[in-house]
């Protein structure tokens, strides 16, 4: 079997895979990094999101061995000193989280939608949302959510 | 009110876990030495099954098991059940077809379950899955509702005619006849309630796991009702005897109804961990949840609404034919009928109602509930009826509403179809909902959209719901199958934090801060120091689950009640070490004091004295626990007005929600913050009806045309607008909180409020659910 | 998904003979279209072979003709490309609504474009700017491309390179959305070059096309209001649960309008 090296969450981990083997399934499976997840199987829930050299892309339609050497930071990844992430804070804050399977790929989504767009406006951030689907909250509070958590990330 | 108490907007405490992604759902879990099953299912609608080879299958690579319905027989499985027996208007129980977790010659829909195979891998079980070799006699589907009695349809399921299960009747129909016949007016409308697909998130997954040192299994599986699934699974399905089987539910992705249920795969999964000595997983994929939860809706219906010359309702008469899917679901039957023709007074006077329903099969997905599950399908047809009778009597949809509203002063008020609403504010809700939707000024509004070119359009919803489910000699008489009380348990530790034990399941809604707040209210402790364990049936009594927006009602009514006992021993203790008499203990807040002096005992120190009685009174048990279960004396009756103001562009039919307001009356509040998250995702889902949801069979073939998110529409964030909801509190006054549940709230009311503003804006009520942008554009053509 | 081998290739040359060399070889682009259809199972090719590392299939470059998008360029870099947006701001504008953000972080035009699904975006700026297509053997013209449903001139094992599309006097893509997939039920793009004008629509056909109609009332006036009346046939046209061909011909005509109005 392949191995496929890289680093995730800043460490640098490697694993035997198959070929086959999708970027979510060695983060699940062989890695234990159960936050991501999986939500439908055409690429559209965005449950899976993570980030890969800092952009938010759908780890359920990468191939592990695609990503050999890169960085990659999944939600488990945002803590530092166990202290959340102000995006993650802002969704506690917000209540912008029911059920909690879709928020983790939300919360990675969110971050990768303040960088690219500091400070956005609600109709910014539902756009940018459309590669992420959530059935508990409405996307109401989400949104306030994104928009606080961008001006706490410092514009 | 306490910092974390009742009315609160406490944090949530779960988001802790959620947020570092460190939630633990069944997926999440692995079992040491399992193995992985995928299931053969039906590629055709209707089909015999000829012959099952699976040979081949069992000796490719990695494959422990692969079984079929034979198999399941052969060990005396049983078959999957519908918990709630109907009686028809003939006085016959209804029609139940036999429901194999695995077939058993014949596959009744696309996605029914052939065959399991499992291996050391689920790619290797997926391999394995295409080399099960099945021969099947293709017949001819029936997969539309309203011809599914009709001569000539395929029948599904021998001695079932007409595709049949029942043909229910609620109401006087004699009355209504003579009332509709001397009426001033009648309003007539033919409408669907288009089949929804739940898409919880979280698809649903299941280990199951057998231990042969004890003789037990373990099933973890997405549940809403683990206690019930074990009862199914036992009594019913013959896996093991309830006290060797363990089943849990931990963190749920989500429910809406479509993980009340008792499915086949866990089923057949928890059998095979003992057929093949190891655990064995399944997890559902996108595809696999589109064709095998639970689907929900899928109505025909004719309705008529009588008036008379001054615009009272004098009477209602509903003939509704409902899809059952190919079997009955668990709780499939009650779900047009009980939760859907009680329901057709809604706020309303109307003397006189008689509603007909039909429960058909067809080759599709079995249907159940779905967040509202009936109470939907009558708001929608009721409110819809309303607005357009006001449209043609030219009156005010709001004047209207209040014209026959269900006055203040009236409760206990008794309707036509058998419910009693406790209690009810409907003008003042409806009055209040109007202005936060600026009601007043929207000629104003449409007159500048049409200036732009757009159209403008305004509509209401006005809904009840009967929640806090149920009673249980109300429900047992009406065929219910189980009691339908909560269960709890209240631990007050020895050092002062408390542990509380529900039979609800939380999967979203926060339990694990409301009903803290409750018992941080109640018992006068921090908070911070409640912790709520709920989703394991070895930890904490028998529950009966969450669903029908019963948590709070009567999973926090029990919690009460457990805290009152405590309370009650508490006051014993007291007594004793205040040397006073225990009819003289005060209780407050957490503290027990002696009426009329200084000396008092907090919380704390009762359950300190509790569990080290050296001080103590005479025959009193010690430890500080007690148990409760709470069984509802009525349902409770959520109400509310919702209103919804649309602009179409008559280029595309493109319909844009410019303004949705949202006026809930669901009693006591304890936590806003969580309520209104309720709401918004409750009206999201009814918004998700209304313009973008379908449930989609290819008439010929019977294959699920809507089979993935490509097809079928899930409502995004740039579909919805930001919410206005407010609250209008009138306490439930026969529960200890005096609350009556959300859930649902707006997955009824917002579809009517929704239709009823594009049909406003398109002066045409010919359109259907959901009102995509094609159908608005035809209406718009044929207006 | 059914297993496969997984290559890298180190250049254009590698990428092209590890796929010629093996049975059923694919080239894997950004995967947005080929993962999934993959983890579907309804394609089992025997080797992937994985372009992403080749680094002169990377970047966009832009002169006073026009701008030049490598094949393995993602959705997110044309969209954001100030080449791209100060020289034909109609491609970076659709680039910037194909998919979502995490697909327009890893789809590329290359493979968007060989893959020619019926309602993808890239073939109506293709065909509506005249652009090239250049592979490793040849120059294809745009409107030589793109040869029916999910086929394209392309033979097997020939990889695209890059993209080169000529400037506009004017342009402007609208599309109206599939609901549910948001891909487009139509889109059209219009452009006006020194060439002549270009209407080209996607997402309404099996492939995309031209209305030469518009086209031509387009040349004499560039307003929307000169092609408001022209209806397209529905022959032809694609119908699904989400629409039926004569919203659809009705569709090319608004959508073909508002592109106008946004020139």
């Amino acid at each position: 079997m392949p191995t496929v090296s890289l680093t995730v969450n800043g460490k640098v981990v490697s694993a035997e895979v198959e070929n086959r083997t999708l970027l979510v399934q060695l983060l699940r499976e062989k890695l234990g990094l159960t936050g991501t997840h999986v939500g439908c199987d055409t690429s559209q829930c965005g449950a899976c999101v993570v980030h890969i050299n800092g952009d938010a892309v759908k780890s359920c339609t990468t191939l592990a061995l695609q990503v050999e050497g890169t960085d990659v930071t999944t939600i488990e990844g945002l803590a530092t000193n166990g202290e959340l992430h102000p995006m993650q804070e802002a969704f506690r804050d917000n209540h912008a989280l029911q059920c909690g399977f879709c928020t983790p790929g939300m919360v990675m989504a969110a971050i990768d939608l303040v960088n690219k767009n500091p400070n956005p406006d609600e109709q910014t951030v539902r756009r940018e949302l459309e590669g992420n689907l959530c059935r508990c909250t409405g996307y109401h509070n989400i949104v306030k959510a994104i928009i606080a958590g961008g001006q706490a990330m410092g514009g | 009110m306490a910092e974390n108490g009742i009315g609160a907007r406490s944090l949530r405490k779960e988001d802790a876990r959620f947020l570092r992604g460190s939630g633990n759902y069944v997926d999440d879990i692995n079992r040491p030495g399992q193995a992985y099953a995928t299931f053969v299912r039906s590629p055709h609608a209707h089909a015999r099954i000829e012959k099952i080879d699976t040979s081949r299958a069992a000796e490719a690579s990695g494959v422990v098991g692969v079984f079929t319905g034979d198999d399941l027989a052969a060990d005396g499985v049983g078959g999957l059940i519908c918990g709630w027996m109907v009686t028809d208007r003939n006085g016959e129980n209804m029609k139940a077809p036999p429901h194999p977790a695995l077939a058993q010659g014949k596959v009744n829909y696309v996605g029914d379950h052939v065959a399991i195979v499992i291996a050391n891998t689920l790619a290797e079980a997926r391999d394995a899955a295409e080399l099960v070799e099945v021969d099947y006699g293709v017949l001819p589907a029936n997969v539309d509702t309203d011809k599914a009695d009709a001569d000539g349809t395929p029948q599904i399921h021998d001695d079932i005619p007409g595709n049949m299960s029942y043909d229910w009747e609620l109401g006087d129909a004699a009355a209504v006849d003579e009332a509709i016949e001397s009426a001033a007016h009648v309003t007539t409308l033919e409408i669907v309630n288009n089949r929804l697909i739940p898409n919880a998130i979280e698809p649903r997954s299941a280990i199951g796991e057998y231990d042969p040192a004890s003789d037990a299994f373990t099933l973890y599986t997405t549940s809403q009702n683990p206690h019930v699934a074990r009862l199914v699974l036992s009594a019913f399905c013959a896996i093991a005897p309830e006290h060797k089987l363990r089943v849990v539910a931990p963190d749920v992705g989500g429910g809406f109804g479509s993980k009340i249920f008792i499915y086949a795969e866990e089923t057949v999964c928890t059998w095979a961990s003992k057929k093949v000595g190891c655990p064995v997983k399944w997890t559902a994929d996108r595809s696999e949840s589109f064709v095998s939860d639970a689907h929900g809706r899928d109505h025909v219906t004719k309705a008529e609404l009588a008036l008379d010359s001054d615009g009272k309702f004098t009477a209602l008469r509903v003939s509704t034919k409902a899809s059952m899917g190919a079997y009955l679901s668990t709780f499939a039957s009650c779900v047009p009928t009980y939760l859907y023709g009680t329901l057709l007074a809604g706020q309303y006077t109307t003397p006189a109602i008689y509603c007909n329903v039909k429960a058909l099969f067809t080759n599709t997905a079995p249907v159940d509930a779905y967040r509202g599950a009936g109470r939907p399908e009558a708001t929608y047809l009721l409110e819809r009826l309303v607005e357009v009778a006001a449209r043609e009597t030219g009156t005010d949809p709001a004047e209207l509403r209040k014209k026959n509203f269900i006055p203040p002063d009236a409760f206990p008020y008794t309707t036509p179809v058998v419910l009693a609403y406790d209690s009810g504010s409907y003008e003042a809700v409806l009055d209040k909902a109007c202005d936060i939707a600026d009601y007043r000024g929207f000629a104003e509004r449409r007159e500048e959209a049409n200036t732009r070119g757009k159209l403008r359009g305004i509509g209401f919803s006005s809904y009840i719901e009967a929640c806090g489910i149920a009673p249980s000699a109300a429900v047992g008489s009406l065929g219910a199958g189980v009691g339908l009380w909560e269960g709890a348990q209240v631990r007050f530790n020895p050092t002062g934090s408390v542990t509380v034990f529900t039979g609800s399941h939380a999967h979203g809604q926060g339990h694990e801060t409301t009903f803290a707040q409750v018992v941080a209210d109640k018992l006068g402790v921090d908070f911070e120091n409640v912790e709520v364990v709920h989703g394991d049936t070895d930890k904490g009594p028998f529950g009966m689950g969450t669903y029908g927006s019963r948590s709070i009602a009567v999973g926090g009514s029990a919690i009460i009640s457990a805290c009152d006992k405590l309370i009650e021993k508490g006051k014993k203790i007291a007594a004793h070490a205040l040397e006073a008499s225990e009819s003289d203990i005060e209780y407050d807040g957490g503290t027990f004091s002696v009426a009329g002096t200084d000396r008092s005992m907090s919380m704390g120190e009762i359950a300190f004295a509790a569990y080290v009685p050296h001080n103590y009174p005479e025959g009193l048990e010690p430890g500080f626990e007690e148990s409760a279960f709470y069984d509802p004396v009525n349902f409770t009756f959520p109400a509310g007005t919702q209103i919804c103001e649309v602009e179409v562009d008559p280029d595309t039919g493109e319909v844009e929600i410019i303004k949705f307001s949202a006026v809930d009356d669901v009693g006591t509040v304890i936590n806003p913050m969580i309520v209104e998250g309720q709401v918004h995702g409750g009206v999201t889902q009814g918004i998700g009806q209304a313009l973008l949801e379908n449930g989609v069979y290819d008439g010929d073939t019977g294959q699920l045309v809507s089979g993935s998110y490509n097809d079928y529409t899930m409502p995004r964030a740039d579909d919805v607008p930001t919410y206005d909801v407010e609250m209008y509190e009138t306490p439930c006054p026969h529960n200890p909180l005096g609350v009556k549940g959300c859930g649902e709230v707006g997955a009824i009311a917002a579809p009517p409020a929704v239709i009823n503003a594009i049909t406003d804006a398109l002066s045409t009520e010919d359109i259907d659910m959901p009102a995509t942008p094609e159908r608005v554009w035809q209406a718009l053509a044929q207006a | 998904m059914y297993d496969f081998t997984y290559h890298r290739a180190s250049d254009v040359a590698d990428a092209v003979s590890k796929v010629r060399d093996t049975g059923e070889g694919q080239f894997l682009a950004g995967g947005h279209t080929l993962i999934p259809t993959l983890k579907l199972r309804l394609a089992k090719p025997s080797d992937l072979v994985d372009l992403q590392g080749i680094a002169n299939l990377q970047g966009i470059s832009a002169s006073d003709d026009g701008v030049t998008v490598k094949a393995m360029t993602t959705h997110a870099t044309v969209a954001e490309s100030k080449d791209v947006q100060d020289t034909i701001p109609a491609l970076a504008s659709l680039a910037s609504g194909i998919g979502d953000p995490h697909v327009r972080a890893r789809g590329t035009i290359g493979g968007s474009i060989a893959n020619n699904d019926p309602a993808a975006d890239y073939p109506a700026a293709v065909v509506g700017l005249g652009a090239t297509v250049k592979t490793d053997q040849r120059d294809i013209a745009g409107d030589d491309f793109f040869t029916g449903m999910f086929e394209t001139a392309l033979s097997d094992g020939e990889l695209i390179t890059e993209v080169s599309f000529p400037k506009a006097n004017k342009a402007a893509y609208y599309k109206f959305k599939n609901p549910a997939s948001r891909f487009a039920i139509v889109g059209v793009f219009v452009a006006q070059t020194g060439g002549g004008v270009r209407v080209t629509v996607t997402g309404a056909a099996p492939c995309v096309f031209r209305v030469s109609e518009m086209e031509e009332a387009l040349a004499s006036s560039f307003s929307s209001d000169a092609i408001k009346d022209i209806k397209i046939p529905e022959d032809g046209l694609n119908s699904d649960i989400h629409a039926q061909a004569d919203y659809r011909a009705h569709l090319v005509n608004v959508c073909a309008r508002r592109a106008v109005d946004a020139c």
